[in-house]
Parts: structure tokens; C-alpha cells; sequence
């Protein structure tokens, strides 16, 4: 299958996601199962992430600042920057495609592969609209939700690192957190985070969704799916960069 | 009933359903029998519409479901109820979850009235008690009935089984066969079952339909499979030395009676 049957069968599964759905419980049902298993699921690996993130990067700011004529307020600046525009946003989307692209791809593959989509078909449900719609509607809500957390606990990690550290104290720090602040980051940083969201659920759907074969083959394009996630990510992410700063 | 005229169903070069026309008649169970890679999985997807014939037209009490828009599919399938081969039940869904689904999305009855309508239906296919159990921890009978009881829970008028004794004993297999049999005359239904199980045909196979390489080749009910000549149907059906020696014993029973 070419790179173009690719394109079209992706776009033609996200049109067809809308279609009213035949009992609109159901379907609020599914998006808050799907809000809680991506949002909550997720919250472990990425507090964990985000804490790491912000202190590894407050520890090598401080090591390269080895000029006592630039203030040390500087290094608060740097993890606030790169955390909010860079590793809150990319890196973490990263971490998350492979552990939410993986699960909804080989969820929905296993779903093929054992027909339980053809039954939903055959019982008159549009399975698109009701096992896809979900997942997406869920990522776009959940994973800007989590690259805010990770935005304050990068910060938090990196104060905590370094005032215990004896680098910086505590007042420094908080001072220059508030220094030279762009909101637009934050808003670039939330556009971001969008896009990723809808990368890191739509492709791994599509790939799960049209899974042909066995248990092999689910494996292959939930690695697969994750694969052309973080190529997406990354190509997204320089556009998005390029278009907007 | 359910009629199909000149169906033909390609993928890519081969050619896996060829001009295939039959009947499948209402209160009976309808067979389609054949060898593994002769088209019954293929025509059944075609007849609930998982796969769009490429030639041909299918009929549904007098309706056809070829020329259907999208939504009168929908409607139309919310009266066909199928039993998949490896059951399809929910793995995220309890039996009970799993029996309500049909019930919870398409109609608007009261939370009890739905339990009620489901715990006829496990009744009915001696699921009693089975409720709260999850698809992992049935065997391969139970997961057939339930999803028969998912198949049935609607009233649906159109029932389709993919091969509903793959994987089971012979006395579970049956079980089910009586069960579909049973549920088809009750309710009136349209059955269509896909099987090459032996016991299957010669026991409910109301109106047999034979597939060979994606062509009809014999039609009939199970009394006359016992005196076909049709050289491939017997090959077919009669495989081993014994159940030669079955066809003999009924064929002499048959010209006793």
C-alpha cells in the first residue's frame, strides 16, 4: 500500500467519525472512560518525566554558567524556557505517544483482529464514530491538561534541585521564574500541545483500526503507529516553530 | 427471506464469489457449506454488508440492500443479529454488559426492564447465573451462547452464524446447533449458518446451499444430501469410511421408513 492510500484511508476514517451517534449516553460514557484512561492513566510517567526534566536541566544550566558576571537568575530562566517551550510540550508528547499511541492502536487492532468491530457494524453502530471519536476527543482534552502539569512540575523539579543543591536560593530562583516571562510561550507551547494530541491519537487509531492479520500484525502496527507518531511529532513540531516564533 | 442474484466478489485477481444466486427462506435454518477458502465467509460478509459485492444484488423481504443508502443499512441492521466465529464478545464488558449493549444503544426502555429482556435471553440459551462474568473466564460454549443471547436480545428478524461449532466438542457443538435450530423456529427468524460440520448439516440443514471454488454447486435439505450423486458433495460430506458407512445405514433407514 502506498504513502497516498495511506493519506486517503486516514482522512476518510477521520470523516467518517461524524455521524450522530444512536444513543448520546453511551458515547459521553465512552469519552469520559477514554478521558480517564489516557489523563489519569498517563499522570505516573509523566509527573515522573516532568520532575526529572526540570531538575537534570536546572543542574547542567548551573554547570555551563560558570561566569560570575551572569546572574544566577539566569538558570531559572533556562529550565522555565526550555521546559515550557520545548520539553514540557515535545518531549513529553514523545514519552506519550508511545504510551498512549501503543495502547489505542493495539486496542483497537485487537478489536479487529477478534471481529468485535465488524459486530458493532453488522449491530448498525458506526464503529468510527464510536470507538475512534472517543479517543481523540479524549487526547485533546487530557494531553494539554498533562503538558501544563508538566510545565509547573519541571519548574518545581528544577527549583527543588537547585535550591537543595545550594546553587541558587530559593528568592533567586522565583525571581527570575518571573523575569523576562513571555505569555505567547505558554500560548505556543498550548498549540503545541494540540496538534501533538491529535497526532499522538488519530494515527495510532488508523493504524489500529485497519490492522489485517493476527496477533503479529497488531504488535507490528502499534510499533509501527508509534514510529510515524514521533516522525509527526517532530515535523509538527518544527512547523509549528517555524510559523510561529 | 433473503435472496441474493448473481453475486461476484473479487479481491484483486481472484476471483472468490462467482455469479452465486440462492434463497435463504424464513423460519429455516440455511446452510452454506464448503471446503475452507470456497467463498461462505465471504458471502455471508457480502449478505450483512462487512464487504460490497462487486457484481450482483441481495434481497431483503422484498428490499434491496444493495441499492440502500447508509442509514436504511443501519436501520435494516438493527434487525440482523450474528453469532462471529470467535464469538466477538467485549472483552472490557461483563456477560451481562455484553447481552445489554444492543439494548442500551437502540432502545429506550427502563434499566430494569432491559435486565429483565437480558436475563430472558441468557435463560433461553441456559446462561443462568452468568451475568456478572466476564468473556476471559467463559469457555468456548458459554462465549458462543452469549453471543447468541447478544444476537438475539433485539428480536432480530435476519440471524447470521460464522461457523458457531468451530473450536467445540462434539456434544457442546450440538448443544448450539439445537439451540440455533430451536431459537430459529421460535422466533421465526431468517437463519443463515456458515459450517462445514457434518453433524450441522445433517442435522438442521433446513436449505443447503454447497459453495465449491466460489461457484454453487448443489442446493437441497439434509434428507437429500443422503441420496445426492453430486460426485463433490459427497467427497465433500461423506469424507471418511465412517461417515460413508452413516450415509449408507441412513439411506437404508430412509427406504425403510
Amino acid at each position: 500500500m502506498n504513502f497516498f492510500t495511506h493519506i486517503g484511508r486516514y482522512l476518510l476514517m477521520l470523516k467518517g467519525m461524524f455521524s450522530k451517534p444512536e444513543n448520546p449516553k453511551l458515547y459521553w460514557k465512552e469519552f469520559m472512560h477514554q478521558c480517564s484512561e489516557i489523563g489519569v492513566g498517563s499522570l505516573g510517567i509523566v509527573i515522573i518525566i516532568s520532575f526529572f526534566m526540570g531538575a537534570v536541566s536546572a543542574v547542567q544550566a548551573a554547570y555551563q554558567i560558570v561566569n560570575p558576571l551572569i546572574s544566577k537568575t539566569v538558570i531559572p530562566q533556562i529550565v522555565r524556557d526550555t521546559v515550557i517551550l520545548e520539553f514540557a510540550p515535545t518531549l513529553i508528547c514523545i514519552v506519550l505517544a508511545g504510551v498512549i499511541g501503543s495502547k489505542i492502536a493495539s486496542e483497537l487492532g485487537n478489536m479487529r483482529v477478534s471481529e468485535q468491530i465488524d459486530a458493532l457494524e453488522i449491530m448498525g453502530i458506526n464503529p468510527k464514530t464510536y470507538l475512534v471519536m472517543p479517543k481523540i476527543a479524549a487526547a485533546i482534552i487530557m494531553i494539554p491538561m498533562l503538558v501544563i502539569l508538566s510545565m509547573v512540575l519541571g519548574i518545581v523539579g528544577g527549583r527543588i534541585t537547585v535550591v537543595a543543591s545550594g546553587i541558587v536560593s530559593a528568592e533567586t530562583y522565583d525571581r527570575g521564574l518571573i523575569e523576562l516571562f513571555l505569555p505567547y510561550n505558554v500560548f505556543f507551547a498550548m498549540m503545541k500541545a494540540y496538534t501533538f494530541a491529535f497526532i499522538i491519537s488519530s494515527v495510532p487509531a488508523y493504524f489500529g483500526y485497519y490492522v489485517n492479520g493476527g496477533s503479529l500484525e497488531i504488535g507490528r502496527s502499534s510499533t509501527k503507529s508509534v514510529v510515524v507518531s514521533c516522525i509527526l511529532i517532530l515535523v509538527a513540531d518544527y512547523i509549528l516553530a517555524a510559523l510561529l516564533l | 427471506m433473503i435472496e441474493f442474484k448473481n453475486i461476484v466478489k473479487k479481491f484483486g485477481d481472484k476471483l472468490v464469489l462467482n455469479d452465486v444466486s440462492h434463497k435463504m427462506e424464513t423460519g429455516k435454518t440455511n446452510l452454506i457449506i464448503g471446503t475452507s477458502g470456497s467463498g461462505k465467509t465471504v458471502l455471508q460478509k457480502c449478505l450483512v454488508g462487512l464487504f460490497e459485492p462487486d457484481e450482483g444484488e441481495i434481497i431483503y423481504d422484498g428490499t434491496s440492500f444493495t441499492q440502500m443508502s447508509e442509514e436504511d443499512r443501519k436501520l435494516l441492521r438493527q434487525q440482523i443479529g450474528m453469532l462471529f466465529q470467535g464469538s466477538a464478545l467485549f472483552d472490557s464488558m461483563s456477560v451481562e454488559d455484553n447481552v445489554k449493549f444492543p439494548l442500551d444503544m437502540f432502545t429506550k426502555l427502563k434499566q430494569q426492564e432491559k435486565l429483565k429482556r437480558v436475563n430472558e435471553v441468557l435463560e433461553r440459551v441456559n446462561l443462568v447465573g452468568s451475568n456478572k462474568k466476564f468473556p476471559a473466564e467463559l469457555s468456548g460454549g458459554m462465549k458462543k451462547r452469549v453471543g447468541i443471547a447478544r444476537a438475539i436480545v433485539l428480536n432480530p428478524k435476519f440471524l447470521f452464524c460464522d461457523e458457531p461449532n468451530s473450536g467445540l466438542d462434539p456434544q457442546t457443538s450440538m448443544l448450539i446447533d439445537k439451540l440455533i435450530s430451536d431459537i430459529t423456529r421460535d422466533y421465526k427468524m431468517t437463519t443463515i449458518i456458515n459450517t462445514h460440520d457434518m453433524n450441522s448439516v445433517m442435522e438442521i440443514g433446513d436449505n443447503i446451499l454447497y459453495l465449491k471454488d466460489g461457484k454453487k454447486e448443489w442446493t437441497g435439505n439434509s434428507k437429500d444430501i443422503i441420496f445426492s450423486e453430486n460426485k463433490n458433495l459427497n467427497q465433500f460430506i461423506f469424507a471418511s469410511e465412517f461417515l460413508q458407512d452413516a450415509k449408507l445405514h441412513r439411506m437404508m433407514e430412509a427406504k425403510r421408513i
